[in-house]
């Protein structure tokens, strides 16, 4: 198989790997918010079942909670879920999973606010929800850039853990490639190919950084 | 009418009593200094009067509106969340760590309460905003971001911000105690400048000569009470044992 057959094979094992990631990052990113605020409510149930539910998350491997959601329905409920609930799956385990991470770090950020900005705006009149959405949040989002970063990045390559129920992705694509041709290359592609998509996603972060860069 | 009124207001953090009974008017107009030495109880008083503090007791009330009341049980109790919005408007507060909102330039900390909170059109609020800060002296600094100001400057903004929702009674918490002398002179100028906007004003201050210039009514506070108050010439002639040992400190300067 030539080099660009290979190429050609795993850009679109690619196009799956940057679904994936776009979709997770899409939802993700404010259902975290969401739980970020379940996991700081007042009300003692809200709170203690977020926790609970960001703990299992981070605290059991993300392709064990990708089997979970894909087997799950079946074994534990016998619902026959047709064969495209596969990349259904996929979004719902990356989801709930990033989801988790993505709400301690709004709450790190949320409760590194000094409380003089809140009540600057409680004195000026603001409601709850606007001095949150207009004071509040555009200044935690300067903050936790840095460790969404963090994330966004290994999401990049957690993407590969799909493989783990089929999708074709281009992890599962390169393994497939590798094992027919009996070659490296495959797999040397998708390193290849991997690192690009991060370089690209951690330059895209850092001109967002600059841009946040313009007060102190 | 008073435009504020506070009767027998207690306050306490855990077992410390910091309001032991504080009774407090102010009228239309008029320019109260609040002094004391610290922990005495006077910012904790400001904060009830803002709501940033609930009273353990005691009655609060703007005009003729009752904010809070002392229920049977003899707690205060405050009122509901419509009144205690609609009475943020009579007040504004300006801070000693300023706290201007830092990701917005000077004439946005200005104008957005104005455009967002009171509806105004943009036009309405830039137009205010830019005569507050012209009278600030900060005509030219609109475009800047607070920290590209000295703490002086960014304390005439905080000023400024508060005016601009053209407030009844504005109430300062120390304004100049995070600046250095310099810094402070050109604030208490300004603060000094608003008495043709006949606002009444309540400020909490280390600044005795300031406080006896620019005051209607003085007000010396110690361990959770008013131990002497009235024109600014009765309290700091006061033979009160206590303001005589507060006041010593500053005797070289008044």
């Amino acid at each position: 198989m030539a080099l660009s057959q290979i190429i050609l094979e795993l850009l679109k094992g690619l196009g799956v790997s940057v679904e994936i990631f776009a979709i997770t990052l899409l939802f993700s990113l404010p259902l975290g918010l969401l739980v970020a605020f379940g996991r700081m409510s007042k009300n003692g149930v809200v709170s203690g079942l977020t926790k609970a539910y960001i703990s299992i998350m981070r605290g059991t491997p993300l392709m064990l909670q990708l089997f979970v959601v894909y087997y799950g329905p079946y074994y534990l409920c016998h619902i026959k879920l047709s064969p495209t609930y596969r990349n259904s799956a996929v979004y719902i385990g990356f989801i709930i999973n990033y989801a988790a991470y993505f709400a301690e770090i709004y709450r790190s950020g949320i409760q590194s606010m000094p409380v003089g900005q809140y009540e600057a705006a409680d004195i000026l009149g603001y409601s709850r929800v606007q001095s949150f959405f207009r004071i509040i949040l555009p200044q935690v989002l300067k903050r936790i850039l840095p460790s969404i970063t963090n994330e966004v990045i290994t999401l990049v390559k957690d993407t590969s853990l799909a493989f783990s129920i089929s999708v074709m992705e281009m992890f599962t694509k390169a393994k497939a490639l590798s094992s027919s041709q009996t070659s490296m290359t495959p797999l040397i592609v998708a390193g290849v190919f991997y690192y690009v998509f991060n370089f690209i996603v951690a330059f895209l972060m850092e001109r967002i950084e600059k841009k946040m860069n313009y007060y102190k | 009418m008073n435009l504020l009124e506070m009767k027998n207001v207690k306050k306490s953090f855990g077992d410390l009593q910091v309001l032991k009974d504080i009774s407090l008017t102010v009228a239309d107009g008029e320019i109260v200094s609040i002094i004391g030495p610290s922990g005495s109880g006077k910012s904790t008083l400001l904060r009830c009067a803002t709501l940033l503090e609930t009273m353990d007791a005691g009655t609060l009330k703007y005009e003729d509106t009752v904010v809070a009341d002392n229920a049977s049980d003899g707690r205060a109790a405050y009122a509901d969340k419509e009144t205690l919005r609609k009475i943020k408007q009579v007040y504004g507060l300006v801070f000693q760590q300023f706290n201007l909102f830092p990701h917005w330039n000077v004439l946005q900390n200005v104008t957005d309460a104005v455009i967002h909170v009171q509806k105004k059109s943009r036009e309405e609020a830039e137009k205010i905003g830019r005569e507050l800060l012209e009278k600030m002296g900060l005509a030219d600094k609109e475009k800047y971001y607070p920290y590209q100001l000295s703490g002086g400057q960014q304390q005439r903004v905080a000023i400024a911000r508060a005016l601009a929702l053209n407030p009844k009674v504005l109430f300062f918490d120390e304004p100049t105690s995070a600046l250095d002398p310099e810094l402070t002179g050109e604030v208490l100028k300004v603060i000094k400048s608003l008495k043709d906007l006949h606002i009444a004003m309540v400020i909490v201050t280390h600044e005795m000569a300031f406080a006896r210039d620019i005051s209607d009514k003085v007000i010396f506070m110690a361990d959770g009470v008013i131990v002497e108050e009235g024109s600014p010439e009765h309290v700091f002639n006061s033979e009160n044992e206590r303001m005589q040992s507060f006041l010593g400190r500053y005797k070289n300067i008044l």
